[in-house]
């Protein structure tokens, strides 16, 4: 194939990923590019040409060890789920927009641990891209030329113009804002696009070997299980073996958290965190199609292709032998996308952290007090453009120098080793108060002179003076010093090695180091928002400590520098509103310390920013109990409101139950006037008319007959008095159970039977009929007087509402369960519905009624209901039922 | 000269025999109605001098029929004597308050009643 068809190719690739960006920065609310698949997708950038083409060489070579580093990522992530929650909020906070920044802070915002920090990523990273252009440089040779064409320098070389086309790439993208913790909708977009194609392509090819060079996973299988060391390339090879994967596993685990690269689209790209949950099974699913096919691809080049080409190409080597070149072309672009994902966020991650951790800390932070604010972020973008364009040539440059020997799964895991350095100093310093910048610092230094030293003292002594034997002979001649087996282990791998002993003496000094030590206030003051962020998330710049002297003018006139004059402007106003504060004070807090720091934090790294403020400010150093005191006060305080504000809920309860409870006494007292009243009056009634009548009996004139009437009317008024006493006295007795009820095991039918002939006569005499059958002999345990009663009563009742000559009244007794039923029906007008609720109410009396004045007391039902609670029974009106009224009563049965 | 008429309200129909006797015996016109309905029905046809308006009695109680009472323009300068029950003052105060001429509380002495109606309307 053509070089100039293949850069073209390659050209038009890179215009669509632009047209990808343009679409996606122009589109940033869109749900095409806000979702959590963009996430995930994002996330996928751990997947490079290493697992593209490396692990394929692997598997050729030595089965399936290359599966451990994707084993690490899926351990992780349901742990990773709970540990990024915590670092995203804290980033969040704190406005991090990069993994220096997060462990400077941590450690106080220590400005050399920002920068060791940086240091670090930068040797585990440029290597790792320069891996990157190995491996499209490589493909690209393959591709266009099949006898081994070599650059002869670097103006001739494509690659080099690859690398220039992706910095111009990421600079334009990846610096349209000089506030780092901004969003990169465009980046992101064409990495999630990146992760579809090189997933997509490499599935495509495994199919392709598997199903059409070969006849299914069997038939490759039975081939490949012919070959000589078939047995090596398929088990895991004894315990040794077993510490390898263990190695490897964790490498790979704390990798996840802490290459530049996966920091950046986990944390400072994450918009919400409720995508961690699709992540969690979306990502491994990822890991695990991809490594679907790596190992029959590799069996597949073992047996079809000749043992001295490169074994790591082989998904491009098997189409390209069997002539199908636009099937390469795709491996190679899927290959091409897997490098350049990884490029652009490696280098956006890292140009941010050498910004902001070295540059702009140690040089220009002078010339960016002085500036104005368009200038300071022209020149901020600059500074991340430059360093975008310098890391890409130094890992270019690394790679013409260094890489020639090194396979794509050796740099990979060396970058893996040397990365693992932050960790000790991460994962303590999210759990552990103590850790101080210093044991971070020394920690993380001697951890990089043993990786580098078990890892490159062989090459680097060997390109000195070739013929060296110090790896042989180990250090000064010393065998337990030899670089790849220290201390005689002899059975580990080089990298293996160098992790054991780099991980163990950094995280033995960092412990040591941090016990012995004590940080300064500064350090503890971050450590305790970092580790206990739950508590200061409300807390927010409350949790920063600070003593001394600043004017608010002057840290006004910083952040104008910096944000533009609106912008601070509104920052300033959000501040006020959110504290309470004047906007005249003249004196700046702690909070608003804190609150600018993290204002410029977003544009300059947190180093920088405390810098800055330094410079403005006059800061009193506190002693570390102090702060310690100030913590502690700031937690007592939390908790003392919240204990404030649990006994304030407390109280406003017990308030409220008062009330209650006042309500019901009050609705009890006014009931009991209410009856109190509605008795004087009851009573009033008959005394009056008996009052006013024996007045005119004075008349001597009054005709006989006439008299004969007044003195009836009181001989019956008498009576209804002597009824009402009766009654109330009957319900009071009732209701304050002093009623001596006589409760036996009685017949209802005979009671029943004894209620309709105390009735028959009146009914009788109205020409209502009364049906009653009684069926077997049902007993129940009641008082005979006072069931006699309420049946009584409501026969009266039935016979009162219902018409003469036409009136029937019916009743029957039903069995349940452990009860008896007595049910009174009449033919009657019924019971209105709204008065339903009040008919068992002491002196209610029924609009309804057919006489024209109502008799009686008005307490029937009221006693009738008092008298079945006593029983233990029940009374009510089935108020369905439409065609009269229907009273049923319940007794419990006789046992 | 016509006779005096009066119209007494009450659901008790052995108070209102008594009254309507004594008043009778005064040779006044005697009217009765049993709740505050019938009692504007026959005002309203009689229009008299006097009303003995009971308070509680079922459907209308006398707070409403005296409101309606003087609602109607040929009744609004009857007077009327609430005959009650209730004898709290709060009571007595209410009716006043509604414009009742008399307010007079259960049991009443018939004699009395019927020397306060004399001279009220005298």
């Amino acid at each position: 194939m053509s070089n100039y068809l293949l850069i073209l190719i390659i050209v038009a690739y890179l215009l669509l990923l632009f047209a990808i960006a343009f679409f996606a920065e122009r589109n940033k609310g869109s749900k095409w590019v806000k979702n959590p698949y963009i996430y995930v997708l994002s996330l996928s950038v751990y997947c490079t040409a290493w697992t593209y083409y490396g692990s394929v060489g692997i598997a050729s070579e030595s089965g399936i060890s290359f599966l451990a580093i994707y084993l690490g990522p899926v351990i992780a992530l349901p742990l990773w789920m709970v540990l990024m929650r915590k670092i995203i909020r804290i980033s969040r906070q704190q406005k991090i927009s990069s993994i220096a920044d997060f462990i400077a802070l941590r450690y106080g915002n220590n400005r050399s641990l920002g920068a060791l920090v940086t240091i670090t990523c930068l040797m585990s990273v440029i290597p790792y891209i320069a891996l990157q252009l190995k491996a499209v440089s490589e493909t690209f040779e393959l591709m266009t030329l099949k006898n081994g064409y070599v650059s002869k320098g670097i103006l001739d070389d494509s690659t080099f113009y690859i690398s220039l086309l992706i910095a111009v790439f990421v600079a334009f993208f990846g610096t349209r804002s000089s506030d780092a913790t901004r969003h990169k909708k465009g980046i992101l977009a064409t990495v999630a696009m990146e992760s579809v194609l090189k997933l997509v392509f490499f599935l495509v090819i495994g199919c392709y070997v598997v199903f059409y060079l070969f006849d299914g996973t069997g038939d490759l299988y039975r081939q490949v299980s012919q070959s000589e060391n078939f047995q090596r390339l398929s088990s895991f090879g004894g315990i040794e073996e077993g510490f390898n994967w263990l190695f490897a596993i964790c490498l790979s685990f704390v990798a996840i958290f802490l290459l530049p690269r996966q920091f950046h689209v986990a944390v400072v790209e994450n918009e919400d965190e409720k995508y961690l949950k699709k992540a969690v099974w979306l990502f491994p699913l990822y890991l695990l199609l991809f490594n679907i096919f790596v190992i029959f691809i590799a069996w597949a080049g073992n047996i079809r292709l000749p043992p001295n080409v490169n074994h790591d190409y082989y998904s491009l080597l098997l189409p390209l032998q069997e002539g199908h070149v636009a099937l390469t072309v795709m491996v190679f672009l899927g290959g091409f996308s897997a490098v350049l994902s990884m490029i652009v966020v490696s280098t956006l991650a890292l140009s941010t952290m050498v910004s902001n951790s070295i540059i702009i800390p140690y040089g220009f932070i002078k010339t960016l007090v002085s500036g104005n604010p368009e200038e300071n972020a022209k020149r901020i973008k600059t500074i991340r453009r430059m360093a975008i364009f310098i890391l890409i040539v130094a890992a270019y440059i690394f790679y013409i120098k260094f890489s020639v020997q090194l396979s794509l799964y050796a740099i990979g895991l060396i970058s893996f080793v040397i990365i693992s350095q932050l960790g000790p100093s991460f994962f303590f310093g999210l759990f552990w108060r103590r850790g101080t910048a210093l044991a971070a610092q020394i920690g993380i230094g001697l951890g990089l002179l043993v990786a580098i030293y078990t890892l490159f003292s062989p090459a680097i002594a060997s390109a000195i003076n070739p013929g060296t034997t110090l790896d042989s002979d180990g250090l000064f001649g010393m065998s337990w010093l030899r670089p790849s087996q220290l201390f005689g282990l002899d059975y580990l791998s080089p990298v293996s090695n160098a992790f054991l002993w780099s991980i163990s003496s950094n995280l033995f000094v960092f412990v040591t180091v941090s016990v012995s030590s004590k940080g300064n206030y500064r350090e503890r003051n971050y450590a305790e928002m970092f580790v206990n962020y739950e508590n200061y998330e409300n807390l927010q710049e409350g949790a920063f400590i600070w003593k001394g002297e600043a004017y608010v003018t002057d840290i006004k006139g910083l952040l104008n520098r910096f944000l533009g004059e609106q912008r601070t402007n509104r920052a300033m106003e959000i501040f006020n509103r959110k504290y309470n504060i004047a906007p005249n004070v003249e004196t700046a807090d702690a909070r608003l310390i804190n609150f600018s720091e993290k204002l410029l934090t977003g544009s300059l790294g947190s180093t920088s920013a405390k810098i800055l403020l330094s410079s403005v400010s006059k800061e009193k150093p506190i002693s570390l109990v102090a702060v310690l005191n100030i913590l502690e006060e700031t937690k007592e305080a939390k908790a003392n409101n919240k204990l404030l504000r649990d006994k304030s809920d407390e109280l406003s309860a017990m308030a409220e139950q008062l009330r209650m409870a006042n309500a019901e006494l009050l609705d009890l007292d006014k009931q009991k006037d209410e009856f109190l009243d509605t008795v004087a009056h009851e009573l009033k009634t008959p005394i009056t008319s008996i009052k006013a009548a024996s007045e005119v009996l004075e008349d001597e004139e009054m005709p006989k007959e006439l008299r004969k009437q007044f003195l009836e009317n009181i001989g019956r008024d008498t009576e209804r008095l002597a009824i009402l006493i009766h009654n109330i006295l009957d319900l009071e007795k009732l209701s304050g159970n002093r009623a001596a009820l006589h409760i036996a095991p009685r017949e209802i039918n005979t009671t029943i039977r004894n209620a309709i002939l105390g009735i028959q006569q009146i009914a009788m005499k109205r020409n209502v009929v009364i049906n009653f059958i009684a069926g077997d002999s049902v007993k129940a345990m009641y008082d005979e007087d006072r069931i006699l009663q309420v049946l009584t009563n409501l026969l009266s009742n039935s016979l009162k509402f219902t018409e003469e000559q036409r009136g029937v009244i019916s009743i029957s007794v039903d069995e349940h369960g452990d009860n008896i039923c007595v049910t009174v029906v009449d033919n009657g007008r019924g019971i209105p519905n709204e008065e339903h609720k009040y008919i068992f109410d002491k002196f209610y009396q029924s609009k309804n009624q057919n006489i024209k004045k109502p008799q009686g007391s008005g307490f029937g039902l009221a006693i009738c209901r008092q008298i079945m609670e006593s029983h233990n029974g029940a009374i009510w009106a089935d108020d369905t039922y439409s065609k009269g009224a229907r009273f049923l009563f319940t007794l419990p049965k006789a046992i | 000269m016509s006779k005096r008429k009066i119209l007494i309200v009450d659901d008790e129909p052995n108070i209102v025999m008594s009254l309507e006797y004594a008043f009778k015996k005064k040779e006044f016109e005697v009217f009765v109605a049993r709740d505050g309905t019938e009692a504007l029905d026959i005002a309203e046809k009689q229009v008299p001098d006097i009303i003995l308006l009971d308070i509680m009695m079922p459907q209308m109680d006398g707070y409403e029929t005296l409101r309606l009472l003087r609602e109607t323009e040929k009744l609004k300068r009857v007077k009327v004597v609430f005959l009650t029950a209730k004898s709290k003052v709060s009571d007595m105060e209410k009716g006043l308050q509604m414009g009742a001429d008399g307010y007079m509380t259960k049991p009443f002495s018939v004699k009395k009643v019927v020397k306060e109606v004399e001279e009220m309307i005298h």
